[in-house]
Protein backbone atom coordinates (compact mmCIF):
# COMPACT_ATOMS: atom_id res chain seq x y z
CA UNK A 1 0.00 0.00 0.00
CA UNK A 2 0.87 3.57 -0.88
CA UNK A 3 0.22 6.18 1.47
CA UNK A 4 -2.09 8.82 -0.10
CA UNK A 5 -0.06 11.39 1.86
CA UNK A 6 2.74 10.60 -0.28
CA UNK A 7 1.04 12.56 -2.79
CA UNK A 8 0.14 15.67 -1.08
CA UNK A 9 3.68 15.99 0.29
CA UNK A 10 4.70 15.75 -2.74
CA UNK A 11 2.64 18.73 -4.78
CA UNK A 12 1.40 21.00 -1.69
CA UNK A 13 4.10 23.48 -0.68
CA UNK A 14 3.09 23.71 2.86
CA UNK A 15 0.61 26.94 2.52
CA UNK A 16 -0.66 28.54 5.45
CA UNK A 17 -3.91 28.73 4.13
CA UNK A 18 -4.28 26.32 0.88
CA UNK A 19 -6.26 28.21 -1.07
CA UNK A 20 -9.82 25.62 -1.78
CA UNK A 21 -11.14 25.07 -5.19
CA UNK A 22 -14.15 26.99 -5.94
CA UNK A 23 -17.14 25.55 -7.86
CA UNK A 24 -18.45 27.92 -10.50
CA UNK A 25 -21.94 26.15 -10.51
CA UNK A 26 -21.39 26.53 -13.84
CA UNK A 27 -22.46 23.52 -15.93
CA UNK A 28 -21.60 23.40 -19.65
CA UNK A 29 -23.76 21.97 -22.62
CA UNK A 30 -21.80 19.14 -22.45
CA UNK A 31 -22.19 18.08 -18.91
CA UNK A 32 -19.04 19.12 -17.74
CA UNK A 33 -18.49 21.51 -14.65
CA UNK A 34 -16.67 24.65 -14.35
CA UNK A 35 -14.41 25.46 -11.52
CA UNK A 36 -11.65 27.75 -10.32
CA UNK A 37 -9.23 25.52 -9.23
CA UNK A 38 -6.17 27.51 -7.70
CA UNK A 39 -5.54 31.03 -7.54
CA UNK A 40 -4.74 32.19 -11.02
CA UNK A 41 -6.94 29.90 -13.08
CA UNK A 42 -10.79 30.21 -13.70
CA UNK A 43 -13.49 28.90 -15.08
CA UNK A 44 -11.63 25.47 -16.10
CA UNK A 45 -12.89 21.67 -16.35
CA UNK A 46 -11.01 20.16 -13.89
CA UNK A 47 -9.91 16.66 -15.12
CA UNK A 48 -7.82 16.45 -12.26
CA UNK A 49 -6.69 18.38 -9.10
CA UNK A 50 -2.89 16.29 -9.01
CA UNK A 51 -1.06 16.44 -11.64
CA UNK A 52 -3.01 19.37 -12.89
CA UNK A 53 -5.22 18.30 -15.67
CA UNK A 54 -7.28 21.80 -16.99
CA UNK A 55 -9.29 21.83 -19.54
CA UNK A 56 -10.30 25.37 -21.58
CA UNK A 57 -13.95 25.22 -22.28
CA UNK A 58 -13.95 26.55 -25.91
CA UNK A 59 -16.12 29.59 -24.99
CA UNK A 60 -13.13 31.28 -23.60
CA UNK A 61 -12.35 31.34 -27.29
CA UNK A 62 -15.15 32.89 -28.60
CA UNK A 63 -15.55 37.12 -29.59
CA UNK A 64 -18.30 38.81 -31.25
CA UNK A 65 -15.53 41.03 -32.71
CA UNK A 66 -14.06 39.56 -35.62
CA UNK A 67 -11.09 41.73 -35.29
CA UNK A 68 -10.45 40.91 -31.25
CA UNK A 69 -6.86 40.16 -30.11
CA UNK A 70 -7.27 36.11 -30.58
CA UNK A 71 -4.57 35.17 -27.38
CA UNK A 72 -6.11 32.80 -24.11
CA UNK A 73 -5.74 34.32 -21.09
CA UNK A 74 -3.18 33.10 -19.37
CA UNK A 75 -5.58 32.39 -16.25
CA UNK A 76 -8.19 30.49 -18.98
CA UNK A 77 -5.49 28.58 -20.41
CA UNK A 78 -5.19 24.52 -20.20
CA UNK A 79 -2.16 23.31 -18.54
CA UNK A 80 -1.05 19.40 -18.31
CA UNK A 81 1.34 17.85 -15.92
CA UNK A 82 2.72 14.29 -15.65
CA UNK A 83 4.56 14.24 -13.19
CA UNK A 84 5.11 16.67 -9.82
CA UNK A 85 7.13 19.60 -9.48
CA UNK A 86 7.98 21.88 -7.39
CA UNK A 87 5.38 24.65 -6.13
CA UNK A 88 7.69 26.75 -5.15
CA UNK A 89 10.81 28.17 -7.03
CA UNK A 90 13.21 30.58 -6.72
CA UNK A 91 14.30 32.08 -10.16
CA UNK A 92 17.51 33.15 -8.61
CA UNK A 93 18.63 30.37 -7.89
CA UNK A 94 17.37 28.33 -11.27
CA UNK A 95 20.54 27.16 -13.56
CA UNK A 96 19.90 25.95 -17.01
CA UNK A 97 22.63 23.28 -17.53
CA UNK A 98 23.64 23.06 -21.13
CA UNK A 99 25.88 19.97 -21.80
CA UNK A 100 26.45 16.71 -23.63
CA UNK A 101 28.30 16.73 -26.95
CA UNK A 102 29.30 20.65 -26.80
CA UNK A 103 32.78 21.77 -26.30
CA UNK A 104 32.15 24.30 -23.34
CA UNK A 105 29.63 22.81 -21.13
CA UNK A 106 27.63 25.88 -19.79
CA UNK A 107 25.52 26.75 -16.21
CA UNK A 108 23.08 29.60 -17.26
CA UNK A 109 21.40 31.61 -14.83
CA UNK A 110 18.51 33.45 -15.73
CA UNK A 111 19.79 37.31 -16.74
CA UNK A 112 22.58 35.50 -18.62
CA UNK A 113 19.07 34.22 -20.73
CA UNK A 114 18.14 37.91 -20.70
CA UNK A 115 21.37 39.32 -22.37
CA UNK A 116 20.91 37.29 -25.42
CA UNK A 117 18.46 38.92 -28.12
CA UNK A 118 14.81 38.58 -26.89
CA UNK A 119 12.08 37.01 -30.00
CA UNK A 120 8.33 37.06 -29.57
CA UNK A 121 5.99 34.81 -30.90
CA UNK A 122 2.52 34.05 -31.00
CA UNK A 123 1.99 30.35 -31.31
CA UNK A 124 -0.66 27.72 -30.90
CA UNK A 125 0.16 25.14 -27.72
CA UNK A 126 -1.99 22.14 -27.81
CA UNK A 127 -1.56 18.71 -26.76
CA UNK A 128 -1.46 15.92 -28.92
CA UNK A 129 -4.29 13.99 -27.20
CA UNK A 130 -6.74 16.48 -27.80
CA UNK A 131 -9.85 15.79 -27.96
CA UNK A 132 -9.36 12.49 -27.19
CA UNK A 133 -12.46 11.86 -25.33
CA UNK A 134 -14.22 12.18 -28.73
CA UNK A 135 -12.86 9.25 -30.03
CA UNK A 136 -14.99 6.07 -30.94
CA UNK A 137 -13.97 3.66 -29.25
CA UNK A 138 -12.62 5.33 -26.93
CA UNK A 139 -9.70 5.25 -25.61
CA UNK A 140 -7.91 5.71 -22.39
CA UNK A 141 -5.52 8.79 -20.73
CA UNK A 142 -6.47 12.31 -20.18
CA UNK A 143 -10.48 12.77 -21.36
CA UNK A 144 -9.59 15.73 -23.39
CA UNK A 145 -12.43 17.62 -25.16
CA UNK A 146 -11.39 19.69 -27.74
CA UNK A 147 -10.06 22.10 -24.94
CA UNK A 148 -6.47 21.40 -24.45
CA UNK A 149 -5.07 23.92 -26.50
CA UNK A 150 -4.68 27.81 -26.38
CA UNK A 151 -2.48 30.50 -28.13
CA UNK A 152 -0.78 33.13 -26.56
CA UNK A 153 2.72 35.26 -27.27
CA UNK A 154 5.99 33.86 -25.76
CA UNK A 155 8.80 35.72 -25.13
CA UNK A 156 12.61 35.12 -24.93
CA UNK A 157 15.80 33.98 -26.21
CA UNK A 158 15.85 31.89 -29.01
CA UNK A 159 17.30 27.91 -28.76
CA UNK A 160 20.27 28.50 -30.91
CA UNK A 161 21.77 31.06 -29.42
CA UNK A 162 21.40 28.97 -25.99
CA UNK A 163 23.22 26.26 -27.29
CA UNK A 164 26.05 28.07 -29.50
CA UNK A 165 27.42 29.58 -25.91
CA UNK A 166 28.05 25.36 -25.48
CA UNK A 167 29.34 24.96 -28.82
CA UNK A 168 27.64 21.46 -29.78
CA UNK A 169 30.19 19.63 -31.66
CA UNK A 170 30.57 17.78 -34.92
CA UNK A 171 28.12 14.89 -34.58
CA UNK A 172 25.77 16.37 -32.37
CA UNK A 173 22.27 15.23 -33.83
CA UNK A 174 19.76 15.97 -30.95
CA UNK A 175 18.78 18.15 -28.13
CA UNK A 176 17.14 17.00 -25.55
CA UNK A 177 14.98 19.48 -22.87
CA UNK A 178 14.16 18.12 -19.46
CA UNK A 179 13.03 20.14 -16.48
CA UNK A 180 11.83 20.09 -12.54
CA UNK A 181 9.20 17.69 -13.02
CA UNK A 182 10.02 14.33 -11.69
CA UNK A 183 8.44 10.95 -11.39
CA UNK A 184 6.37 9.53 -7.92
CA UNK A 185 8.34 6.58 -7.83
CA UNK A 186 11.72 5.84 -8.64
CA UNK A 187 13.13 3.77 -11.41
CA UNK A 188 9.88 5.35 -13.76
CA UNK A 189 11.32 7.31 -17.08
CA UNK A 190 11.51 11.41 -16.12
CA UNK A 191 9.93 13.29 -18.91
CA UNK A 192 12.70 14.53 -21.33
CA UNK A 193 11.59 15.21 -25.16
CA UNK A 194 13.97 15.74 -28.13
CA UNK A 195 13.79 17.74 -31.18
CA UNK A 196 16.64 17.26 -34.20
CA UNK A 197 19.67 19.80 -34.06
CA UNK A 198 18.55 20.58 -37.42
CA UNK A 199 15.04 21.99 -35.62
CA UNK A 200 16.49 23.09 -32.94
CA UNK A 201 18.89 25.68 -34.02
CA UNK A 202 16.45 26.41 -36.95
CA UNK A 203 15.45 29.81 -36.08
CA UNK A 204 11.63 29.41 -34.21
CA UNK A 205 12.29 27.49 -31.55
CA UNK A 206 12.51 29.43 -28.32
CA UNK A 207 13.53 29.13 -24.50
CA UNK A 208 10.49 31.38 -23.21
CA UNK A 209 10.52 33.12 -20.05
CA UNK A 210 7.26 35.31 -20.53
CA UNK A 211 3.92 34.31 -21.90
CA UNK A 212 1.45 37.17 -22.44
CA UNK A 213 3.86 39.73 -21.70
CA UNK A 214 3.80 38.11 -17.79
CA UNK A 215 6.75 35.71 -16.29
CA UNK A 216 5.54 32.44 -16.93
CA UNK A 217 3.47 30.83 -14.28
CA UNK A 218 4.50 28.07 -12.38
CA UNK A 219 1.81 25.68 -14.15
CA UNK A 220 2.60 26.75 -17.68
CA UNK A 221 6.70 25.90 -16.49
CA UNK A 222 8.20 29.08 -14.73
CA UNK A 223 10.86 29.56 -15.29
CA UNK A 224 12.20 28.96 -18.52
CA UNK A 225 9.39 26.36 -21.04
CA UNK A 226 10.76 25.24 -24.67
CA UNK A 227 8.71 26.81 -27.24
CA UNK A 228 7.63 24.54 -30.29
CA UNK A 229 5.58 26.34 -32.82
CA UNK A 230 4.34 24.63 -34.78
CA UNK A 231 4.52 21.01 -32.81
CA UNK A 232 2.07 19.49 -30.44
CA UNK A 233 2.65 20.31 -26.69
CA UNK A 234 4.60 17.48 -25.50
CA UNK A 235 7.06 18.78 -27.12
CA UNK A 236 7.18 22.45 -24.98
CA UNK A 237 9.23 20.85 -21.88
CA UNK A 238 7.94 23.30 -18.72
CA UNK A 239 10.52 24.48 -15.86
CA UNK A 240 13.51 23.54 -18.31
CA UNK A 241 16.84 23.00 -15.99
CA UNK A 242 18.52 20.47 -18.68
CA UNK A 243 19.74 20.58 -22.47
CA UNK A 244 21.34 17.31 -23.30
CA UNK A 245 23.28 17.49 -26.98
CA UNK A 246 23.21 14.06 -28.31
CA UNK A 247 24.99 12.17 -30.54
CA UNK A 248 23.03 9.02 -30.97
CA UNK A 249 18.96 9.16 -31.32
CA UNK A 250 17.11 9.64 -28.18
CA UNK A 251 16.14 6.07 -26.81
CA UNK A 252 14.20 7.56 -24.01
CA UNK A 253 10.61 6.29 -22.80
CA UNK A 254 8.86 9.35 -24.22
CA UNK A 255 10.50 9.75 -27.05
CA UNK A 256 10.99 6.00 -28.28
CA UNK A 257 7.51 4.28 -26.60
CA UNK A 258 5.13 7.27 -25.72
CA UNK A 259 3.75 9.78 -28.04
CA UNK A 260 3.42 7.96 -30.66
CA UNK A 261 1.21 6.07 -32.85
CA UNK A 262 1.39 3.39 -35.09
CA UNK A 263 2.43 3.37 -38.82
CA UNK A 264 3.37 0.59 -41.17
CA UNK A 265 5.50 2.47 -43.05
CA UNK A 266 7.82 3.63 -40.76
CA UNK A 267 11.04 1.77 -39.06
CA UNK A 268 9.74 -0.28 -36.06
CA UNK A 269 6.01 0.22 -37.03
CA UNK A 270 5.38 3.36 -34.82
CA UNK A 271 6.08 7.02 -35.44
CA UNK A 272 6.40 10.10 -33.19
CA UNK A 273 3.67 12.73 -32.86
CA UNK A 274 5.12 15.67 -34.41
CA UNK A 275 4.04 18.62 -36.27
CA UNK A 276 0.30 19.81 -35.94
CA UNK A 277 -2.30 19.92 -38.52
CA UNK A 278 -4.92 22.19 -39.21
CA UNK A 279 -8.52 22.16 -37.41
CA UNK A 280 -11.08 24.36 -36.64
CA UNK A 281 -13.51 25.20 -33.78
CA UNK A 282 -16.61 26.69 -33.47
CA UNK A 283 -16.53 28.85 -30.15
CA UNK A 284 -20.41 30.61 -30.27
CA UNK A 285 -22.32 27.35 -29.90
CA UNK A 286 -21.23 24.58 -27.76
CA UNK A 287 -21.96 20.81 -28.14
CA UNK A 288 -25.26 20.16 -27.37
CA UNK A 289 -26.19 23.24 -26.44
CA UNK A 290 -29.82 25.46 -27.15
CA UNK A 291 -30.07 28.20 -29.11
CA UNK A 292 -33.23 30.57 -30.08
CA UNK A 293 -34.27 29.63 -34.20
CA UNK A 294 -33.76 33.24 -36.79
CA UNK A 295 -33.37 33.07 -40.26
CA UNK A 296 -29.63 33.94 -39.98
CA UNK A 297 -26.98 32.86 -37.38
CA UNK A 298 -23.50 34.77 -36.78
CA UNK A 299 -21.06 31.03 -36.17
CA UNK A 300 -17.80 32.07 -35.00
CA UNK A 301 -14.65 30.22 -34.14
CA UNK A 302 -11.05 30.04 -34.14
CA UNK A 303 -9.18 27.96 -37.28
CA UNK A 304 -5.56 26.55 -37.08
CA UNK A 305 -2.99 25.78 -40.11
CA UNK A 306 -0.88 23.35 -38.38
CA UNK A 307 2.99 24.15 -38.66
CA UNK A 308 1.57 26.68 -41.02
CA UNK A 309 -1.07 29.56 -41.35
CA UNK A 310 -4.67 29.63 -42.32
CA UNK A 311 -5.98 29.94 -46.20
CA UNK A 312 -9.83 29.42 -46.05
CA UNK A 313 -12.54 27.95 -43.62
CA UNK A 314 -15.56 26.89 -44.74
CA UNK A 315 -19.06 26.02 -42.54
CA UNK A 316 -22.08 24.18 -43.06
CA UNK A 317 -25.41 24.30 -41.12
CA UNK A 318 -26.74 20.83 -42.81
CA UNK A 319 -23.56 18.26 -41.83
CA UNK A 320 -21.47 19.16 -44.79
CA UNK A 321 -24.83 18.72 -47.29
CA UNK A 322 -23.80 22.73 -48.73
CA UNK A 323 -20.96 24.43 -47.23
CA UNK A 324 -20.25 28.65 -47.05
CA UNK A 325 -16.78 30.52 -46.50
CA UNK A 326 -15.62 31.81 -43.67
CA UNK A 327 -14.70 35.00 -43.15
CA UNK A 328 -11.23 35.20 -41.59
CA UNK A 329 -10.03 37.34 -38.83
CA UNK A 330 -6.55 39.61 -38.77
CA UNK A 331 -3.43 37.24 -40.12
CA UNK A 332 -1.43 36.82 -36.56
CA UNK A 333 1.20 35.01 -38.07
CA UNK A 334 1.52 31.34 -39.30
CA UNK A 335 1.17 29.45 -35.86
CA UNK A 336 -1.62 31.73 -34.11
CA UNK A 337 -5.25 31.18 -34.15
CA UNK A 338 -7.12 33.05 -36.47
CA UNK A 339 -11.14 33.95 -36.28
CA UNK A 340 -13.23 33.00 -38.58
CA UNK A 341 -17.29 33.80 -38.84
CA UNK A 342 -19.78 33.41 -40.94
CA UNK A 343 -23.67 34.16 -41.27
CA UNK A 344 -25.41 30.77 -41.58
CA UNK A 345 -29.34 29.97 -42.42
CA UNK A 346 -30.06 27.10 -39.94
CA UNK A 347 -33.23 24.74 -40.23
CA UNK A 348 -35.43 24.65 -37.14
CA UNK A 349 -34.75 22.09 -34.40
CA UNK A 350 -31.76 19.63 -34.26
CA UNK A 351 -28.58 20.84 -36.77
CA UNK A 352 -25.10 19.41 -37.13
CA UNK A 353 -22.79 22.35 -37.83
CA UNK A 354 -19.35 22.06 -39.11
CA UNK A 355 -16.44 23.64 -39.99
CA UNK A 356 -13.34 22.97 -41.80
CA UNK A 357 -9.98 24.76 -42.20
CA UNK A 358 -7.71 24.70 -44.94
CA UNK A 359 -3.87 25.81 -44.31
CA UNK A 360 -1.62 27.57 -47.03
CA UNK A 361 -0.31 24.55 -48.28
CA UNK A 362 -3.90 23.31 -49.10
CA UNK A 363 -4.22 20.58 -46.66
CA UNK A 364 -7.81 20.39 -45.17
CA UNK A 365 -8.91 18.46 -42.38
CA UNK A 366 -10.72 15.06 -43.10
CA UNK A 367 -14.17 14.42 -42.87
CA UNK A 368 -13.80 10.88 -41.09
CA UNK A 369 -12.05 9.96 -38.16
CA UNK A 370 -8.38 8.96 -37.63
CA UNK A 371 -8.78 6.85 -35.08
CA UNK A 372 -5.43 5.45 -33.50
CA UNK A 373 -4.88 3.45 -30.09
CA UNK A 374 -3.31 6.57 -28.23
CA UNK A 375 -5.94 8.92 -29.04
CA UNK A 376 -3.72 11.87 -30.68
CA UNK A 377 -3.78 13.92 -33.57
CA UNK A 378 -7.41 14.40 -33.84
CA UNK A 379 -8.23 16.67 -36.31
CA UNK A 380 -12.08 15.47 -37.96
CA UNK A 381 -14.16 18.23 -39.01
CA UNK A 382 -16.00 17.97 -35.75
CA UNK A 383 -20.02 17.52 -35.90
CA UNK A 384 -21.18 20.20 -33.24
CA UNK A 385 -24.95 19.12 -33.13
CA UNK A 386 -27.19 21.91 -31.68
CA UNK A 387 -30.56 22.70 -31.42
CA UNK A 388 -32.12 25.32 -32.90
CA UNK A 389 -35.93 25.44 -31.48
CA UNK A 390 -36.20 27.50 -28.68
CA UNK A 391 -38.64 30.22 -29.96
CA UNK A 392 -40.87 27.07 -30.80
CA UNK A 393 -42.06 26.44 -27.14
CA UNK A 394 -42.59 30.18 -26.67
CA UNK B 1 14.78 45.96 -28.86
CA UNK B 2 17.74 47.02 -26.95
CA UNK B 3 15.09 48.67 -24.19
CA UNK B 4 13.07 45.51 -24.01
CA UNK B 5 16.22 43.47 -23.42
CA UNK B 6 16.52 45.59 -20.53
CA UNK B 7 13.66 45.21 -18.82
CA UNK B 8 13.40 41.96 -19.25
CA UNK B 9 16.89 41.32 -17.11
CA UNK B 10 15.64 43.80 -14.55
CA UNK B 11 12.48 41.77 -14.13
CA UNK B 12 14.38 38.50 -13.72
CA UNK B 13 16.99 39.36 -11.40
CA UNK B 14 14.32 41.70 -9.31
CA UNK B 15 11.82 38.52 -9.05
CA UNK B 16 11.07 36.80 -5.92
CA UNK B 17 10.06 33.13 -5.55
CA UNK B 18 7.09 32.36 -6.95
CA UNK B 19 5.03 29.81 -5.99
CA UNK B 20 1.48 28.01 -6.43
CA UNK B 21 -0.69 26.22 -4.09
CA UNK B 22 -2.19 23.00 -5.92
CA UNK B 23 -5.06 21.06 -3.75
CA UNK B 24 -6.63 18.17 -3.92
CA UNK B 25 -9.64 18.18 -4.72
CA UNK B 26 -10.61 15.18 -6.19
CA UNK B 27 -11.45 13.44 -2.41
CA UNK B 28 -11.56 9.41 -2.34
CA UNK B 29 -12.60 6.90 -4.12
CA UNK B 30 -16.10 5.36 -2.77
CA UNK B 31 -17.42 1.92 -2.13
CA UNK B 32 -19.43 0.41 -5.08
CA UNK B 33 -21.75 -2.00 -5.03
CA UNK B 34 -20.18 -5.50 -4.41
CA UNK B 35 -16.56 -3.85 -4.43
CA UNK B 36 -14.56 -1.83 -1.54
CA UNK B 37 -12.66 1.01 -2.42
CA UNK B 38 -9.65 0.48 0.12
CA UNK B 39 -7.39 -1.00 -2.53
CA UNK B 40 -7.77 1.63 -4.86
CA UNK B 41 -7.62 3.98 -2.47
CA UNK B 42 -4.57 2.46 -1.30
CA UNK B 43 -2.54 2.11 -4.01
CA UNK B 44 -4.07 4.65 -6.75
CA UNK B 45 -3.75 7.61 -5.12
CA UNK B 46 -0.14 7.87 -4.64
CA UNK B 47 0.77 9.45 -8.10
CA UNK B 48 -2.08 10.88 -9.09
CA UNK B 49 -5.79 12.40 -7.73
CA UNK B 50 -8.99 10.10 -7.91
CA UNK B 51 -10.43 12.20 -10.63
CA UNK B 52 -7.82 10.42 -13.33
CA UNK B 53 -10.08 7.50 -12.58
CA UNK B 54 -13.51 8.70 -12.42
CA UNK B 55 -12.99 10.83 -15.90
CA UNK B 56 -12.49 7.67 -17.69
CA UNK B 57 -14.41 6.25 -19.91
CA UNK B 58 -15.91 2.97 -19.23
CA UNK B 59 -13.41 0.56 -20.28
CA UNK B 60 -13.27 -3.71 -20.73
CA UNK B 61 -11.68 -5.63 -17.81
CA UNK B 62 -9.01 -6.28 -20.44
CA UNK B 63 -8.33 -2.04 -20.73
CA UNK B 64 -7.97 -1.52 -16.75
CA UNK B 65 -5.77 -5.00 -16.68
CA UNK B 66 -3.80 -3.08 -18.95
CA UNK B 67 -3.74 0.08 -17.21
CA UNK B 68 -2.95 -0.98 -13.88
CA UNK B 69 -0.09 -3.05 -15.97
CA UNK B 70 0.97 0.10 -17.57
CA UNK B 71 0.95 2.09 -13.81
CA UNK B 72 2.90 -0.88 -12.51
CA UNK B 73 5.59 -1.59 -15.38
CA UNK B 74 6.49 2.12 -16.64
CA UNK B 75 5.58 4.36 -13.84
CA UNK B 76 6.94 1.48 -10.96
CA UNK B 77 3.81 1.93 -8.95
CA UNK B 78 4.46 -0.42 -5.97
CA UNK B 79 1.09 -2.34 -6.45
CA UNK B 80 0.95 -5.48 -3.95
CA UNK B 81 0.34 -8.54 -6.30
CA UNK B 82 -1.91 -9.27 -4.03
CA UNK B 83 -4.20 -6.51 -4.29
CA UNK B 84 -4.74 -6.65 -7.98
CA UNK B 85 -7.88 -8.80 -8.12
CA UNK B 86 -9.86 -5.76 -5.98
CA UNK B 87 -8.18 -3.29 -7.53
CA UNK B 88 -9.58 -4.68 -10.97
CA UNK B 89 -13.28 -5.47 -9.54
CA UNK B 90 -13.66 -1.45 -8.00
CA UNK B 91 -12.13 -0.51 -11.66
CA UNK B 92 -14.53 -3.05 -13.25
CA UNK B 93 -17.59 -1.84 -11.02
CA UNK B 94 -16.70 1.61 -11.54
CA UNK B 95 -17.05 1.11 -15.31
CA UNK B 96 -20.63 -0.77 -15.41
CA UNK B 97 -23.48 1.63 -15.23
CA UNK B 98 -21.05 4.12 -17.42
CA UNK B 99 -21.58 4.45 -21.09
CA UNK B 100 -19.57 1.75 -22.64
CA UNK B 101 -16.82 2.05 -24.37
CA UNK B 102 -17.81 1.47 -28.35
Amino acid sequence: MISRRHLVAGLVAAPAAAQQRVDLGMVLADGRALANPFEGKRGMIVQRSLPPLLETPLEAFDSVDLGAPVLTPTNRFFVRWHYAFPTEIDPAAHRLAVMGHVGKPRMLDLPALARLPQTEVMAINQCAGNGRALFSPRVPGAQWANGAIGNAVWRGPRLADVLALAGPLGGATAVRASGLDVPMMEGAPAFAKSLSLEHAIGGEVMLATHMNGEPLPIVHGFPIRLIVPGWYSTYWVKMVDRLEILAAPDAGYWMATAYRRPDSQAAGGSRPVTAMRPRSLITSHAPGSRHRWAETVQLRGVAMGGDTGVRAVAVSSDAGASWVPARLGPDFGPHSFRRFEASISPARGDVTLLARATNARDETQPLGEDWNPGGFERQIVEPVRVNFGLDARL
Amino acid sequence: MRALMFLSAVLLVAAAPVSVDLVDADGMFADLPGASAEAVNGNCLACHSAAMVLYQPALTPVQWQATLGKMRSVYKAPIDAADDAAILAWLNAHSVGQTPAK
